[in-house]
């Protein structure tokens, strides 16, 4: 009786005990973060980008896709900040359209790799024996896999279908994020799974099952917050090379039909001109760079800052 | 050894089938079809087209196709183009050597330049050489190569006028000019290919170093009285190879990846500029894929 009017308090104290060292751990983290002086700096260039390609459109309302041939060519000027092409379409209005479809396929093909990547090496590391060796050489296979020749293969031969069925937009976006996400879960699953495999032995899992937890609800509540820092990282490093896999696709001419102009699709329009107008080629080149160096470092910065054994060393 | 290298091999014949399989199986179930062109053209009957379908037997079952291509391959016999009617291992190997010779080159170039550099950085961790490789790095991998390869055009081709910017296998000086055209004409691609990749080895080289430094068997080493070259050179590079080198090998279908990218800009005869003429051409070479997949 009296541990049953005690228990609602303990439990309270418990909660409070448990809610501080929760919001300082995360503090923590964005602190070591923020100490990460290029994460930051990445951090801010990226959100900058993203704000342009979000906003830009509403302020610069030049048509993307607007042919005068009289200011063909042309470099940087005030009506055309950023030059225009061999059409005379506006290459400022084109580069933040164009950035809105390079950064979506990349946020896309990453959910989807960090999706097959968690379910396939949760499902592994927690049930172990024969389901885990089939899905481990499941993971080697695709890990032999060509990438970039086979990413080439599919989105050639199915581009056209895709097409036909949802229009040339949502039909190219789809297949080109479902086959960059489809062949960039490895390395996740390979992580989650260590992670699993250590983590499913311990104690606080342990406790949770003796206390009835499903097997699903250990993997979703238990472990995997536990094993999210280094998803976390592969999952920031995933979009920059979902974004080269996207720029190089459209670079070959593989990717997005000429009048979605991908940062990607500009430079390989530009290729052919370098010598006469540069300006068309490095600007959506520099985009490109400097998104995928923002990432990287931001990625770094994470990896300093979720991983426990650094608190030690700095 | 022997013993081990027979498990692995036995082990990878799976993977093989595997790989195999989901090729093939893209291959079949794609829209393309080879004898499209025989189709729009009203001068050839339909049944014409029928029985060259039959004699290819492109009718047949998925499963019975793939077995007959599975024979077919290790017999040697890897079919054909439909576009230029040479046999596809002719095609291959005719393309093969350009490409070989541009990875290895890269390879070469960056294994010169991670090593060194990603020995001295982890030798120094923090201080100034280490934080300038370190950015150099970052920004070597967060340059795509086919951004890499257009900014060194623009620069040497274009502004410099010091190296030529289409890669040509039929130069026709001899001699020494012939070597010395083939060197010039090699520099860009090899250049963009082995920085990128140069870029994340010195990453591994760095890490790889700095884990073994600090171990007892170093200490033990200089402790014997090994000059401070000898230890670094028998015993902490060595031992930090390991892990680079398995990276490296893991690697390797990527680097094909950026051929096929650095074979376009630069228009090298190469393996990668082969498959994407033959992508354009709706010209599905069966045969493309062993190399890549042999080569591991």
């Amino acid at each position: 009786m009296t541990a049953r009017v005690a228990s609602p308090t303990v439990a309270g104290k418990l909660a409070v005990a448990a809610a501080e060292p929760r919001s300082s751990l995360w503090r923590e983290t964005s602190r070591r973060f923020r100490r990460h002086r290029l994460a930051m700096v990445g951090t801010v260039i990226l959100l900058a980008m993203v704000v342009a390609v979000l906003a830009g459109p509403l302020a610069w309302r030049h048509p993307i896709n607007e042919i005068d041939f009289k200011a063909k060519l042309k470099s940087p000027s005030w009506s055309h900040p950023l030059g225009t092409d061999d059409l005379g379409q506006d290459l400022l209005a084109r580069m933040l359209y164009g950035g809105r479809i390079s950064l979506a396929v990349g946020i896309a093909a990453m959910l989807i790799a960090i999706s097959i990547g968690t379910a396939v090496g949760a499902t592994s590391g927690y049930l172990g024996g024969a389901i885990d060796h089939t899905l481990m050489r499941i993971t080697d296979m695709f890990l032999s896999l060509p990438g970039l020749p086979l990413l080439l293969l599919i989105v050639y031969l199915f581009r056209d279908a895709l097409r036909k069925t949802l229009g040339p937009e949502v039909g190219v976006f789809i297949l080109i994020v479902a086959v960059i996400g489809g062949l960039r879960w490895m390395p996740v699953a390979r992580l989650v799974r260590a992670q699993f495999l250590s983590l499913r032995e311990k104690e606080f899992v342990e406790s949770a099952r003796s206390l009835g937890a499903s097997p699903l609800r250990q993997m979703v509540r238990h472990i995997l917050p536990n094993s999210m820092g280094p998803v976390i990282v592969a999952a920031t490093i995933d979009v920059a090379a979902a974004i080269i896999a996207e720029s190089t696709l459209s670079f070959l001419g593989l990717g997005f039909p000429p009048d979605i102009p991908t940062w990607g699709r500009i430079l390989f329009d530009a290729k052919d001109n370098l010598d006469f107008a540069p300006h068309w080629a490095l600007f959506p080149g520099t985009a490109i760079f400097l998104t995928v160096l923002s990432i990287n470092y931001i990625g770094d910065g994470l990896r300093d800052a979720l991983d426990p054994r650094k608190v030690l060393g700095t | 050894m022997p013993k081990y290298l027979l498990r692995r091999t036995l082990i990878s014949i799976p993977v093989l089938a595997g790989i195999s399989a989901v090729l093939f199986t893209i291959l079949a179930l794609a829209p393309g079809d080879p004898f499209e062109e025989l189709a729009t053209n009203p001068n050839v009957p339909a049944e014409v087209r029928m029985n060259l379908r039959a004699k290819f037997g492109l009718d047949d079952p998925l499963p019975v196709r793939y077995a007959r291509w599975v024979v077919a391959m290790a017999r040697g016999d890897w079919g054909f183009s439909f576009v230029s009617r040479v046999d596809v291992d002719t095609l291959i190997l005719q393309r093969l050597p350009a490409t070989l010779a541009v990875l290895g080159s890269a390879l070469l170039l960056a294994i010169l330049i991670a090593i060194p550099i990603g020995t001295y950085s982890a030798l120094r961790p923090y201080s100034i050489f280490d934080q300038a490789a370190t950015t150099l790095a970052f920004i070597g991998f967060s340059l795509p190569t086919f951004f890499t390869g257009l900014l060194f055009i623009l620069l040497f081709s274009i502004h410099l006028d010091w190296l030529p910017f289409i890669y040509r296998a039929d130069i026709s000086a001899t001699g020494w000019r012939w070597y010395w055209e083939h060197v010039r004409q090699a520099i860009m691609p090899v250049a963009v290919l082995g920085l990128f990749q140069a870029a994340s080895m010195t990453r591994f080289m760095r890490a790889a170093v700095l884990d073994v430094v600090r171990l007892d068997y170093v200490n033990t080493a200089r402790a014997k009285g090994l000059s401070e070259g000898t230890t670094l050179v028998k015993h902490v590079v060595r031992n930090a190879l390991i892990p680079v080198v398995t990276l490296v090998a893991l690697q390797i279908p990527n680097i094909f990846g950026g051929a096929i990218v650095t074979e376009q800009i630069f228009r090298v005869p190469g393996i990668g500029s082969l498959l994407i003429a033959s992508i354009l051409a709706n010209d599905i070479l069966y045969g493309w894929l062993d190399p890549r997949i042999s080569y591991r």
